[in-house]
């Protein structure tokens, strides 16, 4: 996909399309593309951190930096697929994928007591001690079951998470 | 299970605590408007049931936010220019659009340019004798001054075909009052200066635009702002509370939004003007696009494309509106009085507000924001564990 014109083709839009497993419909793959090509401002074909962090409403977010380690330099097709989770097509078990890749930051399959530490501290900032944190989780953790140094995997999160309600669906404006 | 941390329960020490959250979210709320009133607060609901794994390990509230903000966000809306749709598009309707490009470029732009000269020519004629023989009878100067500046700027106006609506009482020179307005692009200044000569508060420009800023700008008593340098703020709030304070200058016009925003939205107004000890004035402005969209997108345009864009159009079609001039009221502070009277200028132009400050174009917004979320997650998190 040439990143010099900003019209999609029909063949593009199936690729895209097959990339983010039919989370999204055509339509809303072309108002995703108007939206990548606004926020890319110098055409460079991918958005750049600054290109990010000038949405404001990003910008202000707890978990930006996080999500930021993820979305840098993705080009078109890889924005799609970051976005899909969040399609109301996509499937419990995807958006709990997600949430995964969200606390393992390093990838590895693995989240530890400092990862969950560390999603923490960026939704509580200064507000809570680094001390009381960690009372916090290891309370919640032992209560559910596991040892402050239990690791957790994408089946622990499944059993946590899964048969919950889980809304995480954002609409992709369509005009 | 208890937990006991020196010789004290837990409880305890997380009490203690949260005696001190309250105390900081006073400090937060001082200097800034209830951004939570205008945000999609859906999102983060906190339950009042006892504190699980599963909620902290939940951060699909959060995350839905962020993803919410990049696919479509308030903010970027403002400064998009929505091009017309294109209605040239079948056999019948494209000769007539072909048309209509032969009589703008050929017919009106030269007619355009000609008059814009004529005008250049009678004020420059007028203007430079005055500025230089009247040197000693300032008054006289001035007056005159005032009206060859009112002149030109017609004479902008009609070399776009500008149809202006004027509604409302006219304004007049008194002292202690500002007006404000919102901001599309630099011709709102020339269209409110053909009605009255107003000494208006600007960025510096670079170019033709900056030469006609320091000289003709300089009669009218205007105050010249950088907005990259940080100090400058309190020099142009001194110059800004001498120019309202004294009697014998110009009514002043401040564009408080401080950006030029698409005239379907406002955004913040900054505070400046509004903590003057003055009357605001408020006036709006809205453009009619079916003519032109007159919003200059500085990103995109220059000014002189811009100008020439404008002279290439049909007309510009605008609504003025002169509005009931308002005072702070007590116990209102320079915020809450600047929120009122941005609330009042977009109802009147039906434009929709946004609690977004302008100047995020070129700068990241304040920690305070985030904290502000931070915060009210942790006091949640820390009532939860509290609860049986």
């Amino acid at each position: 996909m040439g990143n010099t014109s900003s019209m999609l083709t029909q063949y593009d839009i199936e690729e895209v399309q097959e990339h983010c497993n039919n989370t999204f419909s055509q339509q809303e793959i072309v108002s995703l593309y108007q939206r990548f090509c606004q926020l890319d401002r110098n055409s460079g074909g991918f958005i750049s951190a600054d290109e990010f962090l000038s949405v404001p409403e990003f910008a202000v977010n707890p978990l930006a930096q996080r999500l930021f380690r993820m979305i840098d330099g993705l080009n078109f097709k890889e924005f799609v697929a970051f976005l899909s989770a969040f399609s109301s097509r996509a499937t419990l078990q995807h958006k709990v994928e997600y949430i995964f890749k969200v606390y393992d930051s390093d990838g590895n399959g693995k989240v530890a007591f400092s990862d969950l530490l560390d999603v923490l501290r960026d939704l509580t900032g200064q507000f809570i001690s680094e001390q009381q944190r960690e009372l916090v989780l290891t309370q919640v953790l032992e209560e559910a079951g596991y040892k402050k140094d239990s690791i957790l995997v994408l089946s622990d999160f499944m059993k946590i998470l899964g048969n919950s309600d889980l809304k995480m669906e954002v609409e992709v404006p369509v005009d | 299970m208890c937990y006991v941390v020196n010789n004290r329960p837990l409880s305890h020490h997380l009490n203690v605590k949260m005696s001190k959250l309250t105390t900081s979210s006073s400090e937060l709320d001082l200097d800034r408007p209830n951004i939570e009133d205008y945000l999609p607060s859906d999102s983060i609901q906190q339950p009042h049931t006892k504190l699980r794994l599963r909620d902290l390990l939940d951060i699909s509230p959060t995350l839905t936010e962020a993803a919410g903000a990049i696919v479509d966000d308030s903010f970027t809306r403002c400064f998009k220019s929505n091009p017309p749709e294109p209605w040239n598009w079948n056999i019948y309707l494209f000769p007539l659009w072909c048309l209509g490009v032969v009589v703008r470029y050929g017919i009106l732009f030269p007619l355009r340019v000609l008059v814009l000269t004529l005008g250049w020519i009678i004020f420059l004629s007028c203007y430079i004798p005055v500025h230089v023989l009247l040197k000693g009878h300032d008054k006289l100067r001035k007056r005159l001054e005032r009206v060859l500046v009112e002149l030109i700027c017609s004479f902008f106006v009609a070399s776009w075909t500008g149809v202006v609506k004027y509604h409302g009482p006219r304004p007049c020179a008194r002292p202690k009052q500002v007006f404000v307005a919102n901001h599309t692009s630099m011709i709102d200044f020339i269209v409110l200066e053909q009605m009255t000569a107003f000494a208006v508060i600007m960025q510096k420009h670079p170019g033709w635009v900056g030469l006609l800023q320091s000289t003709i700008l300089e009669s009218v008593g205007c105050i010249w702002f950088n907005r990259s340098e940080a100090k400058d703020r309190e020099i142009v709030a001194r110059k800004l509370r001498e120019h309202v304070e004294g009697t014998d200058n110009n009514p002043l016009l401040i564009f408080p939004e401080g950006t030029c925003v698409n005239n379907h939205y406002t955004v913040m107004f900054k505070k400046g003007a509004f903590e003057l000890g003055a009357t605001v004035c408020p006036i709006a402005i809205k453009y009619n696009k079916i003519f032109v969209d007159a919003f200059w997108n500085s990103r995109k345009q220059s000014f002189t494309t811009h100008l020439l864009q404008l002279m290439t159009s049909w007309a510009v079609v605008c609504d003025v509106w002169y509005l009931e001039p308002q005072n702070m009221k007590p116990g209102e502070t320079a915020i809450e009085f600047a929120e009122r009277v941005r609330g009042i200028i977009s109802a009147r132009a039906g434009l929709k507000m946004v609690p977004w400050d302008g100047y995020l174009k070129y700068s990241r917004p304040s920690p305070k924001h985030r904290e502000s979320k931070q915060q009210s997650f942790a006091e949640s998190v820390l009532r939860r564990l509290e609860e049986k």
